[in-house]
């Protein structure tokens, strides 16, 4: 019994080692690499996470999509191991969280949502200690740091320290880090909150980048337009609950009938008496307003736009231009929620 | 292993980088120590002025030796300026000139004194070793201090003597070459010879005799230096402690718990990084006033030795703070509060024979009162075998408080939500 418990331990680190280089991304058969299970977790009464499962397959940049909350980076904190599950269990390459802890951590790669790095040393220094603690040393270590250094483009201010770094080259060495060891599977959780549009911009497309190179990417966010570009699957989470999974075609589809209907103004104007008048008006689900544009959620929008110009004459507020969106994820979540993403 | 290195030298880089944190924990203690040179007139070519004829009264009821050599060391030329014994002969004397403030402290050395240690002439040793009576004046804390290194020099001598004396004879008597009766006549002849040397040479602290022979004369920054060293050295470590809840919060702990890096080896590296940071501050502070003051530590083993014990006790106060709170402001707050009163209660600002007894056996809990009294004992003439008892004593707190922090991290976890 030891004997086979011993060759079938062996036989899950060949099978990791052998799986350990990254590939280009393949046309095969996608096989879940990631598996959860009925994970539960609570921190004293509170249950962060009630019972969620999914997978996620080779070489797709899975989505998971919900508000501040939700529980995105409790479930990603337990299947990186940082935290054990109150129950279920999760499982990487096959090894379980639970059981095999530091295999899981050998094959993941992790972004942090908050910057998770030493403000006192260098960039240079910062990926010299963690490409160390990722098993890292000598040559390949600092091939691969010179690598990293020109994958996010601070070559030349690797030198200076962190503290010394705006927000959004910050990010740049918080993800560098978590390519260091060219995971396979790479969790990315929030790599966006607080950065300028530009280095936005910067982030979502590297994303894109690696994932065509072949990496596997668990990407949590709780802006809709980010999980609509970037994810082949989304799971939408609110309150601990996965509560929707499938594809962006598969989720808008329970909401065929749902429209957008967005409106801009002027950015001096104040939106709120217009929002209030909107909500008002028949056929209207839900009105928002972010910064100077105001979104409508209706069944049908076209339907909508002479009341919608006439309650702007009325409030005093100028429309400049006005687009009808297609259903997207946004409408999704309010349909399942009764709630938008930012509430 | 490796990563465990890792980790501590990376803690040592980021300390060293805090331009704060090097104020505590070298400027400040340098400037301390500076600042009482100059009070006592270190720097001023005098090595006593500043403070000078501190009264003190030395009642000697015993007949022996060691009593006269104690007296002629307070007598001595060396010690003139600095000292200004008076000889009452009753106790009661003695204590009337503390409560007049006359006297900063009184020193009664007991009938049978000399005996209990040296044998007479029958070869025989009365009993138990007979204690001296430090009486310390708490209105001059300072000045008692003083009095109480010089005495404990003193004291620190004669029992490097006497074990001498006592290990030759037990060897002597091993061979079967020696009978009991001529031992008892060589343990006459070497008490008779170690009273002369307390005697003759003022062995004690004041002549503590270098390598090249050259008398070094007692330095009252030898008292003032150890003491601070080893309160700023408990701010090294609430640092270090403070690191790991930081880290925390600011991220990396939980982004170093999901590389593969067992929490055993990030503890282990964080704690080895409280420590060589505690080492490391020592030897500067140590190393640095050895060159700028010309202080004379002692036998450098011995103070190498109790830097390493030192520092693993203060580093166990360190772990075992970062275990006991839950943000690294408590950690920063509550720290300073134990700094100064670990300062106070280990005898860094005064001599702790002024506190009640009680408060005494408190301030053993603390690394500053141990590793005081080995530095003080160390720069007084002590050797490795004098300082045996704190060295023992720092390594055995820790040890409790290291296996104190891992229990209580084990049972809790490393990272917090």
């Amino acid at each position: 019994m030891l004997l086979l418990h011993f060759l079938f331990g062996l036989l899950k680190s060949l099978t990791f080692l052998y799986n350990l280089p990254i590939h280009q991304k393949s046309e095969e058969i996608m096989a879940p690499i990631l598996e959860v299970r009925d994970l539960v977790k609570k921190y004293g009464d509170f249950t962060a996470v009630k019972g969620i499962s999914f997978s996620v397959e080779e070489g797709e940049i899975f989505s998971l999509l919900g508000p501040n909350g939700a529980g995105k980076t409790t479930t990603i904190s337990v299947i990186s191991t940082l935290f054990a599950p109150s129950s279920g269990d999760a499982s990487v390459y096959g090894f379980s969280v639970l059981k095999d802890p530091m295999a899981v951590k050998g094959c993941i790669g992790v972004v942090p949502q908050e910057l998770a790095l030493y403000e006192d040393l260098t960039a240079l220094e910062n990926l010299n200690f963690w490409g160390q603690m990722y098993g890292l040393s000598g040559k390949a270590l600092s091939d691969r740091i010179a690598e990293v250094l020109d994958q996010i483009g601070l070559k030349d201010k690797a030198k200076q320290r962190i503290k010394t770094y705006s927000g959004g080259m910050k990010r740049r060495v918080n993800i560098g880090i978590g390519l260091l060891h060219k995971p396979k599977l790479l969790f990315m959780d929030e790599p966006t909150v607080g950065i300028d549009p530009q280095s936005r911009r910067a982030i979502l497309d590297s994303v894109k980048e690696l994932n065509q190179q072949g990496m596997t990417i668990l990407y949590t966010t709780h802006y809709m337009e980010e999980a609509q570009e970037l994810s082949d699957r989304v799971g939408i989470i609110d309150h601990g609950e996965l509560i929707a999974l499938g594809t962006q075609e598969e989720l808008t589809r329970q909401v065929d009938e749902t429209d957008t209907l967005v409106l801009h103004i002027a950015e001096n104007e104040d939106p709120q008496p217009l929002v209030e008048r909107l909500q008002s008006l028949d056929g209207v689900r839900r009105a928002d307003a972010i910064d100077h544009e105001i979104s409508l959620i209706t069944h049908s929008a076209q339907e909508l736009i002479a009341p919608a110009i006439r309650a702007a004459e009325e409030t005093g507020i100028k429309i400049y231009s006005m687009d009808i969106r297609e259903p997207n994820l946004e409408a999704v979540f309010l349909h399942l929620t009764g709630r938008a993403l930012r509430d | 292993m490796r990563k465990l290195f890792i980790i501590a030298l990376k803690d040592l880089k980021l300390i060293f980088r805090d331009p704060a944190a090097l104020i505590l924990m070298l400027l400040a203690p340098f400037l301390i120590t500076l600042g009482m040179g100059f009070i006592t007139g270190r720097f001023s070519g005098n090595t006593n002025a500043g403070i000078s004829s501190i009264p003190v009264a030395i009642v000697n009821q015993d007949e022996g030796e060691l009593g006269q050599a104690l007296k002629a060391v307070f007598r001595s030329e060396e010690l003139a300026d600095l000292v200004a014994p008076t000889f009452p002969t009753r106790p009661e004397e003695a204590t009337r000139l503390l409560e007049a403030d006359e006297a900063s402290a009184a020193i009664i050395i007991p009938p049978g004194f000399s005996n209990s240690i040296i044998p007479d002439e029958g070869g025989s040793i009365s009993g138990d070793i007979i204690q001296i009576d430090f009486i310390a004046n708490p209105n001059a804390p300072t000045n008692a201090g003083i009095l109480r290194s010089i005495l404990n020099s003193f004291l620190t001598q004669v029992e490097v003597g006497r074990i001498g004396a006592e290990v030759t004879l037990s060897q002597v008597a091993q061979t079967g070459k020696l009978t009991p009766e001529l031992a008892a006549q060589l343990g006459e002849v070497f008490g008779t010879q170690l009273a002369q040397q307390s005697a003759q040479t003022r062995p004690i602290q004041l002549k503590n005799t270098t390598a090249s022979g050259a008398a070094v004369k007692f330095d009252l920054l030898m008292y003032f230096a150890p003491g601070m060293a080893l309160m700023f050295l408990m701010f090294a470590v609430t640092y270090g402690g403070r690191s790991l809840l930081l880290e925390n919060r600011t991220g990396t702990l939980p982004r170093l718990l999901q590389t593969p890096t067992s929490s055993a080896q990030i503890l282990g590296g964080k704690v080895l990084g409280i420590f060589l940071t505690a080492v490391t501050q020592l030897s500067i502070l140590i190393g640095g006033t050895s060159l700028l003051f010309r202080l004379d530590w002692g036998q450098p083993l011995g103070v190498v030795l109790l830097i390493l014990a030192a520092a693993f006790a203060a580093s166990g106060w360190g772990s075992f703070m970062a275990t006991l709170f839950k943000t690294p402001a408590q950690v920063a707050n509550f720290g300073s509060i134990i700094m100064l009163v670990f300062g106070l209660l280990g005898g860094s600002f005064f001599d702790m024979s002024l506190l009640p007894e009680w408060v005494s056996m408190l301030g053993k809990i603390t690394p500053n009162a141990w590793g005081l009294q080995g530095f003080t004992t160390l720069a007084g003439g002590g050797t490795l075998s004098s300082i045996g008892e704190p060295l023992l004593a720092l390594a055995l707190m820790g040890i409790i408080l290291f296996a104190a922090a891992s229990i209580w991290m084990k049972r809790r976890g490393l990272a917090r939500k």
